[in-house]
């Protein structure tokens, strides 16, 4: 009942076929069907939960300084995991993209779906889903083992606490976006090793390469480095200097998307 | 509507049609001005001495490299506009097109999801290419040949009316020689355009009717197994298919030996 197109036109860009649940369905059961994806979850969880325990059973709270104590954050400690986890779900998001450069399926996937932003985002979505219900399970285990393991004299947190629930959802949330982080720079760098020292670096070497410098510039790195930024968002008593945790959740989401848009632009721009 | 919808189902009528393609890496020119047609119905042949250009012509019709100049279409559309791209063209690109981690079956579940083809037609190309008892073992340990029938059955998942065979019978025996031939020719007897390459000229005298010869991506001759044997047979008393081809590719290869 609409009007007609006449036989001879042809639309620039026709809607294709399948949609992007149809793409995300692929991404689903490319990411389900390797075993490097569960071991990798695995580990990240043992790292998540075991790291909470050996920190908060070790605090020796009553060894410590006045102000120390007064320092003490029982919510924050039981996210000591990130520091291993981060790499883990970084390198988790690399793999997902450069196996496909290194084995030759990325041809295969872009003769599947020709359009490779929506392939990108499809991966996007299928691996932030998991890495986001694996992080928030292992950040609220975290914090159960965590407080479990807190000797009774110390002052222990309760997700009822002011700003303790935000800091455990965050902790749960840091994981998936530097997930998204490693997947982006994988479609850019398209080479395993590469990609992943690219991620470890940023993730973990810059933070170090800093330490040296003075005060200010490590009080600044709270606010742009990804590891130093979980460490805010994470935190239930303010750090000196740092931006809300919101603020920095905000940012870091962005830096997220902006490593999908870099990537998704070189899939589009490079030939495979 | 009508005339939109007859143009995706009857198969008979998708054909390439490539248009002064060029691709070039660095200072030298992998295809250089290539125009051809590859018509349903009939086996086509890609031919050319290695390094010719075969591959990265293949790779353009997909829309995976992109050309420098010129344009290739599949039944009137770019390969990146189609609708349902597994089910109107299948690809063999390289034999080892698969995350080696992942079970045949799994490899198989994944792009017919893309393309919302269903776990029976997965089944079925697997009984197809006779891999159905490897069907839950990694990919990876595969040898050449169930890597290649792996990749004839990806080819073969949306029962595509065009298909692109890149070297398809590297690396497999005399008994896989033969089921990829016969195969080849059964999907073009149904009306489908199959455009296969290869380097030996002799193997295209079993498959091909249609030829396509280039050499330093340039177009040498887009003619028959008929007529070029014919030619061949003028060049000298009891002469071949290969003389001629030999003769057509003379200067374009670009390593020779020889025993002097």
């Amino acid at each position: 009942m609409t009007t007609a197109t006449t036989s001879g036109h042809r639309a620039a860009s026709p809607a294709p076929g399948y949609g992007f649940g149809a793409v995300a369905l692929m991404e689903w059961r490319k990411l389900r069907t390797v075993r490097s994806t569960w071991w990798m979850v695995a580990i990240f969880a043992v790292a998540m939960i075991g790291l909470a325990i050996v920190a908060l059973s070790h605090e020796g709270y009553r060894q410590l300084s006045a102000a120390d104590r007064a320092a003490f954050d029982p919510t924050h400690d039981c996210f000591i995991g990130l520091v291993l986890g981060q790499l883990l779900v970084g390198a988790l998001g690399v793999l997902v993209m450069t196996t496909e450069f290194s084995s030759g399926m990325i041809r295969a996937t872009f003769a599947a779906v020709p359009r490779r932003p929506v392939v990108l985002a499809a991966k996007a979505a299928v691996l932030g889903a998991v890495t986001l219900a694996a992080g928030e399970a292992c950040a609220f285990a975290a914090f159960a083992a965590g407080q479990a393991s807190l000797a009774a004299s110390a002052p222990h947190a309760t997700l009822g606490q002011p700003g303790v629930l935000r800091a455990v959802v965050m902790a749960g949330a840091y994981p998936a976006l530097v997930a998204l982080i490693g997947l982006g720079t994988g479609a850019l760098v398209r080479h395993t090793a590469g990609a992943i020292c690219a991620v470890v670096g940023v993730l973990f070497v810059l933070p170090l390469l800093l330490a040296p410098f003075s005060a200010s510039v490590q009080d600044a790195s709270q606010n742009f480095l990804p590891h130093p930024m979980a460490n805010a968002m994470t935190a239930v008593k303010p750090l000196a200097h740092a931006l809300s945790p919101w603020l920095i959740f905000a940012l870091l989401c962005a830096y997220a998307a902006a490593a999908l848009a870099a990537g998704a632009w070189a899939l589009t721009a490079r030939d495979t | 509507m009508t005339g939109r919808r007859r143009s995706e189902t009857v198969v008979g009528m998708t054909m390439i049609e490539a248009r002064g393609l060029v691709k070039a890496y660095r200072s030298t020119k992998a295809v250089d001005n290539l125009s051809f047609e590859v018509r349903p119905g009939a086996v086509t042949g890609f031919l050319g001495p290695n390094g010719a250009g075969k591959s990265t012509t293949m790779r353009m019709i997909m829309g995976l490299d992109r050309p420098d100049a010129g344009q290739v279409r599949i039944g009137g559309r770019r390969y990146g506009d189609l609708r349902w791209p597994l089910r109107e063209v299948g690809a063999l690109l390289e034999a080892k097109a698969f995350h080696p981690g992942r079970t045949a079956r799994a490899h198989l579940m994944s792009l017919a999801a893309s393309n919302g083809i269903g776990r029976r037609r997965v089944e079925e190309m697997l009984a197809l290419t006779g891999i159905e008892k490897a069907a839950d073992r990694r990919a990876g340990k595969f040898s050449l040949g169930m890597s290649q029938r792996l990749g004839i059955a990806a080819a073969l998942l949306g029962d595509p009316g065009v298909l692109l065979l890149d070297e398809p019978v590297n690396g497999l025996d005399p008994e896989g020689i033969r089921w990829i031939r016969n195969l080849m020719r059964g999907l073009a007897a149904q009306g489908r355009s199959v455009l296969v390459s290869s380097h030996l000229i002799s193997e295209m005298a079993y498959t091909a009717d249609a030829l396509i010869v280039i050499g330093r991506g340039r177009l040498l001759a887009q003619t028959t197994v008929a007529q070029l044997s014919a030619h061949g047979a003028t060049l000298k008393p009891g002469g071949s298919l290969e003389e001629a081809f030999f003769q057509l590719t003379e200067g374009v290869t670009d390593y020779s030996g020889g025993l002097s």
